[in-house]
């Protein structure tokens, strides 16, 4: 500390691991700090189990569930699309050489009470009974638009313009019924709630072309999923970024982020040390008088001894319960990993429950969900503020990124990265600018 | 696409491959990682090992903090993936992911400053905390070609070494004198297992995997 950097990055969450590469990658040097002594912060894996009581206030579990530090887990519940943007930039960046993954192995809807798988392949959509029969072929009909769909080429479009027309406008060109409609937004193009019905009918297009292609990559679902949690995806993004020269400080308290005339960022204060900068990145929680709320998600980790009921024995499922089929506004996620992925000792499951708060009671709304997953042996609930930022950073130089939100990938988290990058450096990442390292060979 | 995967904390072994069906080598892949305090020469020491170079002033790791390196040891090939610190030491900030699957880690010091072999020994302590309990260390005193200005004594090192199990070279980065040893002598302890360590299908994607057809459902 006591220097001079072009950046100082607050908080060590996803958002602003990616971002302190990208900066470090493009020249800028970096000095990146967390008050915690892990790497994470709100997207992090806890490590041992013991340390996920101790967050929680509650008593240490002793021997019950296995070796504490078999466990890692997530504090927010996502999967990666496997074709989505983030796993573009593990790519680009060459982050993936530090991590391994597995595909989800199913891929579930919930409707009447029960859950039914989302059909990967032909076989599986023609004996669901998510749809019946005559359903299927208009459904059938509507994917093969979709597939052959090109936002540059009118030709594709036949008669129905989606830039302009608004989704239930497609829906009622294929005389696609209510079920069928809730199945498409929801499990397939994964919006939370109903708004994009009268929203331009691209963009659920290239949602669900965005599913088809993720699933096409390894085909049991279109999700990926990192070893050893969520909380991998940080640490690789921190490494890049060190490996560029960023500097690096865990357990570091900030005291103060210093303004100059015009309320313009100077540096930032810990303890007796100051670092000057220009910029400043950082999650909400370094800057709250900055920060306005809008909404809450609750997250309930649960931890199991048994997969999923019907789910034939998956050690990995996303559940998707649109929110039609609960009485609500917005769908609820369901998610289970396990020791396969290293983030339970053997014989145990980490299931999770999430969804946008609506009411006064949220461990009521979740209750469907948690219904999916008992017997349930622990859990840990969370409501957190949704955050987002009051400042755009124009004048002050601190970029702050959103909270998490209640989506099951991170698609968002990437636009709310890509965004602040263009905001701070007024430029677009350059991907051309990572150097192939010497030696290094394909794997 | 498949690859193999790390390691886990239950087991220090690597994952045996055939290339072939009726060839008798064995090839094996390791992780290994350096530690050490800064400066004394990790990133050197792994340059002259896979490339044969040293650099006088190097200050950046950009070229150097994730190589590998393939060597023949009797009838197998060993494959050492190798992660250096790009400096997140600095202020106490590896990552687990870091030590994470780690099969071997080279601790490095410099022979000239005392303070570096007592960290030395910090980094074995952290080692035997954060890795698997399989791991196989090996002391390196390195800038051994300044040997007529040495602070740590050569026996005080290997003592040490000997008392926590590690095996011990005195390297130079700069002459190469031991480099090449020390990698083998890790090679030679590390167990090559047969045995499959699979633990199921793991996934590194990568931007040039061919999409499968589209099964997209109800086509």
């Amino acid at each position: 500390m006591n220097e001079e950097y072009d950046a100082i990055v607050l908080g060590t969450g996803l958002k602003e691991c990616i971002l302190s590469g990208m900066l470090s990658v493009s020249g800028k040097k970096v000095l990146h700090i967390d008050r915690n002594k892990y790497y994470g912060g709100e997207s992090a894996s806890i490590t041992p189990l013991e340390e996920l009581f101790q967050r929680y206030g509650l008593e240490p579990p002793g021997e019950r569930f296995g070796r504490g530090r078999d466990w890692n887990v997530d504090l927010i519940p996502k999967f990666l699309m496997a074709n989505g943007q983030l796993v573009k930039l593990l790519i680009h960046t060459g982050v993936t050489r530090y991590l391994e993954f597995k595909s989800i192995e199913g891929s579930y809807v919930y409707k009447g009470g029960k859950i039914a798988k989302v059909p990967v392949d032909q076989k599986e959509a023609l004996a669901s009974d998510l749809m019946g029969m005559f359903e299927k072929r208009r459904f059938r009909n509507f994917l093969i638009y979709v597939q052959d769909f090109r936002e540059d080429d009118p030709k594709t479009w036949k008669d129905f313009d989606p830039t302009k027309a608004n989704m239930q406008g497609l829906y009622d060109k294929f005389g696609l019924d209510k079920n069928t409609q809730d199945f498409t937004g929801h499990a397939l193009a994964l919006f939370r709630d109903d708004e994009y019905l009268n929203e331009p009918a691209v963009n659920t297009i290239r949602r669900i072309k965005l599913y088809s292609d993720s699933l096409a990559r390894y085909g049991k679902s279109p999700y990926l999923y990192p070893m050893y949690g969520l909380g991998e995806l940080p640490q690789g993004f921190a490494r890049l970024s060190a490996i560029y020269g960023g500097t690096y400080m865990l357990d570091k308290p900030i005291d103060e982020i210093v303004l100059g005339e015009g309320g313009k960022v100077v540096g930032v204060r810990s303890g007796e040390e100051v670092a000057k900068c220009k910029q400043v990145y950082c999650d909400p929680s370094y800057v709250p008088e900055k920060v306005r709320k809008r909404g809450k998600v609750i997250r309930c980790i649960c931890i199991l001894d048994h997969p999923v009921a019907s789910t034939k024995d998956g050690l990995s499922t996303q559940i998707i319960i649109p929110q039609k089929q609960v009485g609500r506004k917005s769908d609820i996620y369901v998610s289970l990993v396990s020791s396969t992925h290293q983030v339970a000792a053997k014989g145990w499951f980490v299931g999770m429950v999430s969804t946008t708060v609506e009411t006064e009671n949220p461990e009521v709304e979740i209750k469907p969900g948690l219904d999916l997953l008992e017997p349930i042996a622990q859990k840990f609930v969370t409501i957190s503020d949704y955050l987002e930022p009051i400042d755009d950073g124009s004048e002050s130089q601190i970029f702050i990124s959103e909270s998490y939100d209640a989506t099951t990938h991170f698609e968002t988290t990437c636009l709310d990265v890509l965004n602040i990058f263009k905001r701070g450096t007024g430029e677009t990442f350059d991907f051309s600018k990572i150097k192939h390292e010497l030696g290094d060979e394909e794997q | 696409m498949a690859t193999t995967p790390r390691s886990g904390g239950a087991s220090g072994t690597g994952t045996a491959q055939r290339p072939n069906g009726t060839s008798q080598n064995k090839s094996c892949q390791f992780k290994l990682v350096l530690l050490g305090e800064s400066a004394v020469g990790k990133s050197s020491l792994v340059l002259r090992f896979v490339k044969g170079q040293f650099h006088e002033y190097q200050e950046s790791t950009i070229g150097a903090a994730f190589l590998t390196q393939t060597i023949c040891i009797e009838d197998t090939v060993v494959k050492f993936e190798i992660w250096d610190t790009a400096g997140q030491e600095r202020y106490h900030s590896l990552a687990p992911m870091y030590y994470r699957g780690a099969q071997a880690a080279i601790v490095v010091y410099d022979i000239q400053n005392q303070d570096s072999f007592q960290r030395a020994k910090t980094w074995v302590k952290e080692l035997h905390k954060q890795a698997s309990p399989n791991i196989v260390i090996a002391l390196a005193g390195n800038k051994a070609d300044l040997s007529n200005i040495r602070v740590v004594e050569f026996d005080e090192a290997k003592q040490y070494a000997e008392e926590n199990g590690l095996l011990f070279m005195e390297t130079s980065a700069k002459t190469g004198m031991n480099v090449n040893d020390i990698f083998l002598a890790i090679a030679k302890k590390l167990p090559k297992n047969d045995g499959a360590n699979n633990q199921g299908t793991s996934i590194r994607p990568t931007g040039t995997e061919t999409n499968r057809p589209t099964n997209n459902c109800c086509k």
